[in-house]
């Protein structure tokens, strides 16, 4: 008796003392006390298809995650879909996300035009678009759309950064600019224009190529045709390759710029051949999976070790996969910051809120910071240039 | 000047590319009276069964044979199993098979081996044996293509398979009258056209790198080479490949720009046609009513 | 028409009305694009279904038609409703206009043609010349229509009832087109081409007008479906949307009206089955989709409909003559 009077005297006890417990924690759809759901949509058929591996990759995080407990003690939905890099179909998936699957936010879309396509649905639903994978510069506005962040330094950024440096070492030089005929590439010609300002003459000859197309050897002959000493190479791995490749056979052997996304060991500079690249130069945020230097780093190790369990039939060789771990880490330090107030107000906060965060997957010296005027986490690269088996670093760490 | 004929030598070293997959679209049209929208993956399938081969160690001329014979195989297989049961279809309903061959063995072959550009060896020599303006590479490619193509004319023209083969295209119930086997020469149709298509893709890869969307844009370069040389006729396959490649570069470098270049090849190509509906070396035919 | 099809039509029709109040925005939204889709795909079979002209370049006057759309709205700000009457006209015209080359080509050749068309207008597109109007690369974003007169219902059930009754109308128009004497021709052209010539049929003309009326149908497609996602893009319009619309009108049914709506329920649905099913390789399952369907029903979904309901009525034909 004396027994379940006393029980009945704690449980109410508990009761009147639990409100203020409970109030700490604070859901909206897509969290609660034991899972927290978060969307992805990703490439996994289509014209981009070679970066879905990202969307695996990031799975895969997800999944250790659990593994090792989960974040605050909940464990990750992570609901990833395909949009074959179809604006129409990201729109429908995003719609999905948000109003059947009820996620609590989208995390890493890939592709600047499926993004555009959602971007201001995101925000008219208030639900955070994080992170996203593009470095589109349009994604770094707190002002009109505040759910919306980008993740990696923008193109317009880096192709200034090139500009700068040609300036700088080089005030004479013509420039050849071979450049991928879709945002991405107009994206980063905009900025080494911008950062040219009125010298934007040096440029003598500007040639883009299609996905579509087959080769890139016509544009590379073009421009070597029209006297350039300087070429600014913007593609995607499998036509830098190319290009690398013949601006050796033909001889022209310019002072070689090539942007970020191509700057691969791998999947870039072993096709086309490592004494062709030297010179290259580029400029890198993360480690490159194939470099040597990087072979005993403890991260890099740990990430292999990684992708061997979680990941098996991943590429090591991809870098893509490297940026997943790597984007993916960011996100998890927002869920932890977020604590128990999974709010989504609350994560565009934490999110707005990294104060010098690391991946040890980043180069030395790169750190992630966001604040409520800044929704551009990382700004910082480093300028690296190939020496026939490494990419080595010079000069100081640029951006912010 | 200098510059015009590097364009031109650069567009032949491409045109051979579209001519040797354009072969084997001439190839499977002369054996079926189809065109097969799946021809480059098949040729790109191939070529990724001979990177298995010498990624696990087999010298590059015992893989490049294996290959071939696959790759025939391959083509006979698909033909008896998968093409048989829309045989009597309408030709559109088939032309959807195609497609979905397409999508299946693109996205299979991601599965398998990732989308990452893969370096494909080649048989020739590295140091550029015709100046620099071409590479080694390329002109074997280009001299392999002629030799094949010397072969399917001597094959159809001279061989009584050939013939049978043509007959079973043309007109499969009068073929069947004279005891042709025609299921069988569909079916060896289809495994010459793979064949064919695997050793465009063994020529292909070293140049554009092997990935799974290596043949997609190489496709419809040369679907019109074959048509602007005549469907069914080998040569003009060959000519219409070069023809095309050569056209491509010129008027993106000298006329129209890149960005436009595909456009206004495709429009003159059809130009063409209009005036010419058999293409330049194709016979015209005549129906009876 | 029977009865009997008038009544099943009428059920049907109610069933749509009734839908968007039953189940959620998100499906609103994806059953709005089954019906553009099928306002698309009956445009095609016109073409190729009933008057044998192959085309793999549909996508392309879907293009236009949503890039008209796109363009009144965004840069002489009309009102969406206005611009769908001028999308059909720019369509129609384009597609005679392409119609009237073509005549001389057949079969592979216009395949090729209407090939070249499709891959040719995405680079129009993003051609740095006409940038300002099309928006390049980056493409145009579009406004939500609100609906009017403050009706108690939200925007997405809104739009699906202005796409629903554009729908009605242009299958009504159709059905009209295709049971009248331009209709006949049609078919008439593809079954015996030169017999129809000596009937007296002015193949030229009917030929072109055809082309010209399918892509008209697509085109006003083409501006409901930017309207509906709000945002046109290059990438939006690649060769796989005029691939992904004959697979539509061959799994539907050729020469059949219901076969677009079969088809457009097939290209709606079945990809996003594909990636439920395998997210390494979704395009692989649909591929064996599209096998699956081609052999069971060569005839079409509406082919394996109609024999269906034959062999059903015969069974009791038979059963009451007994």
């Amino acid at each position: 008796m004396n027994l379940k009077y006393a029980s009945i005297a704690a449980l109410l006890a508990a009761a009147v003392a639990s409100p203020v417990a409970v109030a700490q924690k604070k859901y909206d759809p897509g969290a609660n006390d034991k899972v927290i759901k978060i969307g992805n949509i990703n490439p996994y058929s289509g014209p981009a298809s070679a970066y879905g591996t990202i969307g695996k990759t990031i799975t895969a995080y997800w999944k250790m995650i659990n593994d090792q407990g989960g974040v605050n003690g909940r464990k990750i939905e992570f609901v990833s879909y395909d949009d074959g890099y179809s604006p129409p179909k990201t729109v429908e998936m995003a719609r999905r996300l948000v109003e059947q699957d009820q996620v609590l936010l989208i995390f890493q879309p890939l592709g600047t035009p499926p993004n555009s396509a959602i971007h201001k649905y995101m925000n008219a639903k208030k639900v955070p678009h994080l992170f996203v994978a593009t470095g589109a510069t349009k994604w770094n506005d707190a002002q009109r759309f505040p759910w919306t962040m980008g993740w990696q330094p923008n193109y317009q950024t880096e192709g200034r950064i090139y500009a700068e440096h040609i300036l700088k070492n080089n005030p004479k030089a013509k420039i050849g600019v071979l450049y991928q005929n879709d945002d991405y590439g107009k994206d980063y010609l905009k900025g080494f224009k911008d950062g040219l300002g009125g010298k934007v003459s040096m440029i003598v000859s500007e040639v883009s190529y299609e996905v579509t197309d087959p080769t890139v050897d016509s544009q590379i002959v073009q421009l070597q045709a029209s006297g350039a000493d300087t070429f600014f190479n913007i593609t995607t791995p499998k036509f830098a390759a190319q290009a690398i490749r013949k601006a050796y056979d033909t001889g022209w052997k310019p002072t070689h710029y090539v942007n970020n996304v191509s700057a691969q060991i791998g999947s870039v500079l072993k096709p086309a051949g490592f004494e062709k690249s030297v010179g290259l130069i580029s400029t890198q945020y993360l480690k490159d999976p194939d470099d040597e230097q990087f072979t005993n780093d403890p991260a890099i190790k740990a990430w292999r070790e990684f992708m061997r369990k979680y990941y098996p039939e991943g590429n090591l060789h991809d870098a893509s996969n490297v940026y997943g771990h790597a984007v993916a880490e960011t996100m998890h330090q927002v869920l932890k910051q977020a604590g128990d107030n999974l709010t989504r107000a609350n994560i565009m906060k934490q999110a707005a809120n990294l104060k010098n965060f690391r991946s040890e997957l980043m180069l030395p010296g790169i750190r992630v910071n966001t604040s409520a005027t800044d929704f551009a986490p990382i700004e910082s690269e480093q300028l690296i240039r190939f020496d026939g088996q490494r990419w080595q670093r010079f000069g100081s760490i640029l951006g912010k | 000047m200098e510059a015009f004929l590097h364009q031109v030598l650069a567009g032949l070293a491409t045109g051979g590319i579209y001519a040797s997959l354009a072969l084997a679209l001439v190839m499977i049209y002369q054996a079926t009276h189809l065109v097969n929208f799946a021809q480059g993956e098949m040729a790109m399938f191939a070529t990724y069964f001979a990177w298995s081969l010498i990624n696990a160690g087999m010298p590059y001329w015992p893989a490049f044979l294996l290959t071939v014979v696959f790759a025939f195989f391959l083509g006979v297989v698909i033909e008896r199993v998968i093409i048989r049961p829309v045989e009597n279809s309408p030709v559109l309903a088939v032309v959807v098979v195609f497609i979905a061959l397409l999508v299946i063995l693109n996205s299979v072959t991601g599965w398998i081996f990732s989308y990452t550009i893969k370096t494909f060896p080649s048989p020739f020599p590295a140091e550029p044996i015709f100046g620099s303006y071409i590479t080694s590479h390329q002109g074997g490619a280009i001299g392999v293509t002629l030799v094949v193509l010397l072969l399917l004319y001597l094959f159809f023209r001279f061989t009584p398979l050939g013939l049978a083969m043509r007959a079973a295209a043309q007109n499969p119930e009068s073929a069947r009258l004279v005891g042709i086997r025609v299921g069988w020469m569909l079916a060896l149709g289809w495994g010459l056209a793979a064949a064919i298509g695997g050793v465009a893709g063994m020529m292909v890869a070293p140049i554009v790198f092997l990935d799974p969307n290596m043949m997609g844009g190489v496709l419809l370069y040369a679907f019109a080479a074959a048509l602007v040389g005549g469907i069914d006729n080998p040569a003009g396959a060959v000519f219409g490949g070069f023809l095309v490649g050569v056209l491509e570069n010129v008027l993106g470098a000298f006329v129209i720009g890149n960005e436009l270049k595909l456009a206004v090849a495709l429009v003159l190509i059809i130009g063409v046609l209009v005036v010419k509906p058999s293409g330049f070396f194709g016979k015209v035919l005549v129906t009876r009513v | 028409m029977s009865r009997r099809q008038l009544i099943l039509i009428a059920i049907v029709l109610l069933a749509a009305c009734v839908l968007p109040f039953v189940v959620s925005s998100y499906r609103t939204f994806q059953l709005t694009m089954v019906l553009v889709y099928s306002i698309a795909l009956l445009g095609l079979n016109m073409l190729t279904g009933y008057n044998g002209q192959i085309s793999l370049g549909h996508g392309a006057f879907y293009a236009i038609g949503a890039y008209s759309a796109a363009i009144l709205m965004d840069q002489f700000g009309w009102p969406y409703w206005a611009t769908i009457p001028v999308a059909a006209a720019v369509c129609l015209v384009a597609g005679f206009l392409f119609g009237l080359p073509a005549l001389r080509l057949e079969g592979l050749y216009l395949a090729l043609a209407t090939f070249a068309l499709a891959v040719s207008l995405p680079a129009l597109l993003k051609y740095h010349h006409l940038e300002s109007w099309t928006g390049g690369v980056q493409g145009i974003v579009i406004l939500k229509p609100e609906p009017p007169f403050d009706l108690p219902i939200d925007a997405d059930q809104w739009l699906y009832f202005f796409t629903l009754a554009i729908t009605v109308l242009m299958f009504w128009l159709g059905w009209n087109i295709l049971r009248g004497r331009m209709g006949r021709a049609m078919t008439a052209i593809r079954d015996q081409h030169i017999a129809a010539e000596a009937m007296g049929i002015h193949t030229a003309m009917v030929k072109s007008m055809t082309f010209g009326i399918s892509a008209m149908y697509t085109g006003v497609a083409g501006a409901l479906g930017a309207i509906t996602i709000q945002f046109v893009a290059p990438d939006s319009f690649n060769i796989f949307v005029s691939i992904v619309f004959l697979v539509g009108i061959v799994i539907g049914g050729l020469a059949s009206i219901s076969g677009a709506i079969y088809g457009a329920l097939f290209i709606q649905f079945v990809p996003n089955i594909a990636d439920a099913i395998s997210k390494a390789a979704p395009w692989a399952i649909f591929g064996i989709f599209l096998l699956g369907f081609v052999y069971l029903m060569p005839m079409g979904v509406a082919g394996a409909v109609r024999m269906a309901v034959a062999r059903l009525t015969r069974k009791a034909q038979n059963q009451s003559k007994s």
